[in-house]
């Protein structure tokens, strides 16, 4: 046990790259997912089919295949004839990785938007607010809050798919676990250690989301502010008190 | 300034409204003039909320003609066809409406001040300090003064709908209607949101529409009642004789039931 100790002890600074390589795949496919996410998700929404149809179309293509055939065939077929686009293994990792989860998230965004109360889109009209003034500033600082905990969740399951990147030739925290059993020769401590790690990556990025979900709640008068939970005070009432 | 002394506020020329097979409103003709103060009373789905709803563009009338100010507003005949108005025509129309709603819809992201000057800034294009002077005074004229930085959700419904009433009043509307504006509200808090439309109705010369179950207030600040059934007006008085010697054989019945 002492020198799978020292064994990894060894491998750290190797193991800290690939951590970095999966931390870089995942921040780099939750942004392109959030962006595709939103194009989507409005697309899906508009009024004309020209919009509505290729959204819907895209989504679904890209939630019913498999995301270890996506990054094959972006790292593969893409060199191949007629395409002859050579990518880089992170940058394979990173669009799979940001079209797959954008789809799922796509349908997160469209679901939310529809989730906010139809009071607020006719109060909006009311005040003749135009289509894109009324969903910037009342309805996505509504729906946002109800988007952040399927967000979490959807970042999360990021984190772990992105362990395919492997197979493309990319040395993140997956290949490193790899090369700690090929060191140790012991199949139970390498796992391990790659769960355990995969575990921390994960669970500290549900903080950070639960903190960015808190303050996007308060934004809109739910829950304390992120401030009144950092300071540990007591969080205030948030029902509305009567006053007559 | 239109033309408002010959013009009618408010002309419904042939209205109709469906959803699905319901019948909502059927070849509906009516019209308010400028300043006028209108409640519309009669049975639940009798298409009083429908014609404030179709004013506010909420939704499309399926036959006929609204006009404001002697102008069309969401159609137009063209050629012997009725055909839509666009938007880019409507919205100037539109924001010359304001409207109150039964649940107030209050934007939850923002604070009250930031509910009020939100609009007149980013849509009428008035200057922020102008715009906050003048929500501060209405905050003043709805009792609100001191609310100026809540967030909506820390008020009570009276007060939000005290919020939503001045709201509506900071795009200068010329036109305002009221959607049973008191009945999502506990009975203690009906008299202070009540007051603050009868202090408007005496202080200005907006034209308001009025869907209400407060009969006595309909009588105070109305100058004309609209008794509507089956999609149709039944009966139109003062309220003064509407409510005393009410006509029509379903008005008395209705006014009967909730007087």
């Amino acid at each position: 046990m002492s020198d799978n100790l020292q064994i990894l002890v060894d491998l750290l600074p190797r193991l800290g790259e690939g951590v970095l390589v999966t931390l870089e795949l995942t921040v780099g496919g939750a942004v392109l997912a959030l962006l595709v996410a939103f194009v989507l998700g409005l697309a899906g929404r508009a009024r004309t089919r020209w919009a509505r149809v290729p959204s819907r179309v895209v989504v679904e293509f890209f939630r019913g295949t498999s995301l270890v055939v996506q990054i094959f065939w972006l790292y593969y077929v893409l060199p191949l004839p007629p395409f002859y686009v050579e990518l880089d293994p992170l940058a394979c990792g990173i669009i799979a990785l940001g079209l797959n989860y954008g789809a799922y998230a796509a349908e997160v965004v469209r679901g939310s938007i529809n989730a906010v109360p139809t009071g607020q889109w006719e109060a909006a009209t009311a005040l003749d607010m135009g289509p894109v003034h009324r969903l910037r500033r009342v309805i996505l600082p509504q729906a946002w809050p109800l988007m952040m905990p399927l967000f979490t969740n959807l970042l999360i399951q990021l984190v772990k798919g992105s362990a395919l990147a492997t197979y493309v030739s990319l040395h993140d925290l997956n290949f490193f676990i790899g090369e700690l059993r090929k060191g140790t020769t012991e199949t139970v401590f390498a796992y391990t250690v790659g769960l355990l790690v995969y575990f921390a990556i994960a669970y500290a990025l549900t903080l950070v989301m639960n903190a960015l979900e808190a303050r996007a709640k308060n934004n809109v008068g739910q829950g304390p502010s992120l401030r009144e939970i950092l300071r540990l005070t007591p969080a205030r009432v948030d029902t509305a008190e009567v006053r007559p | 300034m239109p033309d408002t002394a010959t013009k009618p506020a408010i002309q419904f020329q042939g209205v109709g409204k469906r959803f699905g097979d319901n019948v909502v409103l059927d070849g509906l003709d009516f019209s308010v003039a400028a300043g006028d103060r209108v409640t519309l009373i009669g049975p639940s789905g009798s298409g009083k909320t429908t014609i404030l709803r179709l004013l506010m563009t909420l939704e499309e009338a399926n036959d006929g003609l609204i006009l404001v100010d002697g102008v069309p507003y969401t159609h137009e005949m063209r050629g012997g066809k009725r055909v839509a108005i666009p938007e880019k025509r409507r919205s100037l129309v539109r924001r010359r409406v304001g409207m109150v709603f039964q649940q107030f819809n209050l934007f939850p992201n923002m604070s009250v001040l930031e509910n009020i000057i939100e609009a007149p800034i980013h849509v009428l294009g008035v200057p922020k300090a102008e715009a906050i002077a003048k929500a501060e005074d209405l905050l003043e004229k709805v009792g609100l003064a001191d609310k100026r930085d809540a967030r909506c959700t820390q008020l009570s419904g009276g007060q939000q709908q005290r919020v939503a009433i001045a709201r509506a009043l900071a795009m200068e509307p010329e036109i305002l209607l009221l959607d049973e504006v008191t009945s999502a509200l506990d009975p203690e808090l009906v008299a202070d949101v009540l007051a603050v439309l009868r202090n408007i109705a005496e202080t200005t010369d907006i034209t308001m529409l009025i869907v209400t179950h407060e009969m006595q207030f309909a009588r105070e600040v109305s100058n004309r009642v609209l008794m509507f059934d089956g999609g149709k007006i039944i009966e139109e008085a003062h309220p003064e004789e509407i409510f005393t010697s009410p006509k029509h054989e379903r008005t008395q019945e209705f006014l009967r039931a909730v007087l």
